[in-house]
């Protein structure tokens, strides 16, 4: 082999990577992946520097939210990879494509307790769809190619890659790994034919159908296809948190999220149908509340990419396993319904009696939601959110109309999330509006990441409804402890003079009347800006499904 | 509920902990894992007997069959299979005794594979219930020790569990 067409394994990583086509990834160095940063200094991938791991992981989490496309990063061995474990963890438990890699020691460290040594693959095995640890560098362009198609076909997820510093640091020529041969992996696509037409046959014998969407439905690019689903046989749709955005927020068809913060007609409809279409949904338990109550009326569909979804969490009389989009191509040929126009009287009879509504005095959360909604209509927008009482507002009261434009940690429910994610999609999509709707208390897991946004000239919005505490842990205190409020009230920075510290912009808003000059204030801005609405401090999530409560059995 | 898992899996480093991991992680029981390698050097084959209610065991084969390394799957409980485990037991052994436990050990179709001044060890293969039979029958002798290596099955005739299957 001649020397010249020799590349270190930084290199050939780099490579890889240009084949797999990322342009962008989000990390942080440190000693044991130095080859690779090396690597990284010739070539033109895009390297944002977060200012903490977990921020990358998240960063590289919204970018592959927002585009469909797997998010990249990166961190050295040791303290490096742990700090990534929430952001694969959040990518885990949302289905969210993501390649992390990470550095390791020298192969001959390993297993001595070396410094800044983790054993980051045991770690990561129950959080990732697959990890690798790469012990020659001759593997590399064979794990590389096999991580990317693991981690973007089939039900995504997160991939890790860890590589020892010797391997990243050793020598040898790229060769293309040429086709991938995974014995054991082989995502299927097309639902069986006699499963979509024993379907077909349900569908056209319901009465009061409803559809239950999820995250897999936008996952698959399936949107297209579940509105014409829904058109096609008159049936309202519910979604999860996940899958907002998945079916137009002002169809008339929609129903909005369903479950524990679920409204008031949307889990009436779901107690009542007669079938149930679950879409691309794993049943989760803020989903179904008291399980043996969910839609108890009703004959269950399920189609999702995941075969071991089915009958995990509640029973179901047809599955069909297969690509949400490719099944509801073959579902929707040839389909009948007959529903009941009852049905959506009834529903619309429960819109109006029981609407999604809030006080208007003082300056309410609701309120600073609804406002930016209306302004956002029309335009290219992205809106990503925190934990709390913050998310089920935003789930609850943004209009949400097209896929990948609503952006929230749903599984794992990770505070700290929302703000580095929105740098993620922000770096996807410079010419979009990013909001990312926060609570005093989530914004400040992550902060730091101001920097980030400053550095890099990213115009993310935060709109932190500053309610002084904890809220939705307040909420669940003020309505099952007994209003005793143990370690949840905070005492915040000034929020304003933090953005201004870090070079970014801040605004306090305390009237409802000065929500939307500021809401225009920030869009306008070239700068990322922090907006700290001081919102009515004990305002509530209504309604709510008691926890261990049929979904029918809602609170307020 | 008991099954018994034929499972064919990549023979990389780790596998065993993920396989494991994957039974922790859920709370699902193994009752026994056995693990070695295939006359495919590539293929390791795992027999897991699990216990758990007819949901759990349906998740069990679902969720194994998720891992990448995890190349086949076969619930082979309710077909014809032949399985074995075997047993070294060190018993106390004199003089006295030694003839009562050859005599056993000869009804079990076992061996004596090892004899010293107090103890012997005995060697038996067999199904679950002879094992169990011959433990129970050598314990009025006082069992020193004793190691199982967990069931391993095969279906019978034609019927197998392959890569390419
Ligand atoms: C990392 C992490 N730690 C703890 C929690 C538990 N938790 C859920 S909601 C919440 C309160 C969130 O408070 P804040 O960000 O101020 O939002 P609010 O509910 O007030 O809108 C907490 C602590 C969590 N989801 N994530």
């Amino acid at each position: 082999m001649r020397s010249e067409d020799m590349l270190t394994g930084g290199q050939i990583l780099v490579e890889c990577l240009k084949n797999e086509g990322v342009d962008v990834i989000f990390g942080y160095p440190g000693g044991a992946v130095l080859p690779i940063y090396d690597a990284l200094y010739d070539s033109d991938i895009l390297h944002v520097l977060t200012r903490h791991e977990q921020a990358a992981a998240h960063a590289a989490d919204g970018y592959a939210r927002a585009t469909g496309r797997p998010g990249v990063c990166m961190a050295t061995s040791g303290p490096g990879a742990t700090n990534l474990v929430t952001g694969i963890a959040t990518a885990a438990m949302d289905s969210v494509p993501m390649v992390a890699i990470t550095g390791q020691v020298p192969t001959t460290l390993i297993g001595k307790d070396a410094f800044q040594e983790a054993d980051i693959t045991g770690i990561t095995m129950p959080i990732t769809k697959h990890n690798y640890l790469v012990r020659d560098v001759n593997d590399l362009p064979r794990i590389v190619k096999e991580a990317f198609y693991i981690a973007t076909t089939g039900r995504p997820g997160p991939v890790l890659i860890d590589i020892p510093r010797d391997v990243s640091a050793g020598k040898t020529e790229y060769r293309d790994p040429g086709p991938i041969g995974l014995r054991g992996y082989m995502p299927r696509l097309a639902g069986e034919p006699a499963k979509v037409a024993a379907a077909a046959k349900l569908i056209a014998q319901a009465r009061r159908p409803l559809i239950y969407a999820g995250g897999g439905v936008i996952n698959s690019g399936a949107a297209e296809y579940l509105r014409k689903l829904a058109e096609t046989i008159m049936a309202p749709v519910a979604v999860t948190l996940m899958g907002i955005g998945c079916f137009p927020g002002d169809h008339p068809l929609f129903l909005g999220m369903l479950g524990m913060h679920g409204a008031r007609y949307t889990n009436y409809a779901v107690n009542e149908c007669d079938l149930l279409l679950a879409i691309g949904v794993r049943f989760d338990d803020r989903v179904t509340g008291k399980v043996d109550s969910f839609a108890s009326h009703a004959k269950v569909i399920h189609i999702d990419i995941d075969p071991a979804e089915f009958g995990k969490n509640v029973p179901v009389d047809i599955s069909i396993a297969g690509d949400v989009r490719t099944v509801l191509v073959d579902l929707i040929k040839n389909l009948t319904c007959n529903p009941d126009p009852a049905w959506q009287e009834k529903i619309a009879r429960w819109k109006k009696e029981y609407p999604l509504d809030y006080s208007r005095e003082g300056l309410r959360p609701q309120a600073v939601i609804r406002e930016l909604s209306d302004m956002l209509q029309g335009r290219q927008y992205r809106v990503t959110t925190e934990v709390g009482q913050n998310q089920m507002w935003a789930a609850q009261h943004f209009c949400i109309t097209r896929p990948r434009s609503f952006i929230s940690s749903g599984g794992l429910g990770t505070m700290g999330y929302g703000f580095p994610a929105a740098i993620g999609v922000q770096v996807a999509c410079p010419d979009e509006l990013v909001f990312d709707i926060a609570g005093d208390g989530s914004i400040q897991m992550n902060i730091q990441e101001l920097t980030t946004a400053v550095n890099y000239e990213l115009p993310v919005n935060v709109a932190i409804l500053n309610n002084g505490y904890l809220g939705m842990v307040r909420q669940w205190q003020e309505l099952f402890y007994n209003r005793r409020y143990s370690q949840t009230e905070l005492t915040n920075p000034d929020f304003v003079k933090v953005a201004e510290a870090f070079g970014a912009e801040g605004l306090r808003v305390e009237k409802s009347a000065e929500i939307r000059p500021a809401l225009e204030q920030a869009i306008a801005s070239s700068k990322p800006v922090f907006l700290d609405f001081i919102v009515e401090r004990e305002e509530n999530v209504m309604p709510i499904v008691p926890p261990g409560e049929a979904i029918s059995r809602m609170l307020g | 509920m008991r099954s018994t898992y034929s499972v064919l899996v990549e023979n990389n480093p780790g596998v065993l902990a993920r396989v494991a991991g994957l039974f922790s992680r859920r709370g699902y029981n193994i009752d026994s894992l056995s693990v070695s390698r295939t006359d495919d050097p590539t293929v390791s084959r795992m027999t897991i007997v699990v216990e758990g209610e007819k949901v759990v065991l349906e998740q069990v084969t679902k969720q194994l069959r998720k891992l990448v390394d995890v190349i086949r799957v076969r619930d082979i409980t309710d077909e014809p299979h032949v399985d074995r485990e075997l047993v070294l037991i060190k018993v106390n052994a004199d003089s006295g005794t030694r003839g009562d436990i050859m005599q056993i050990v000869e009804i079990f179709r076992g061996r004596i594979v090892d004899v010293g001044e107090y103890t012997s060890i005995v060697e038996v293969t067999g199904d679950e219930g002879k094992i169990n039979a011959i433990e129970n029958a050598l314990k009025p002798f006082g069992i020193i020790e004793l190691v199982r290596t967990g069931k391993v099955a095969m279906q019978r005739g034609t019927r197998t569990v392959l890569v390419e299957d």
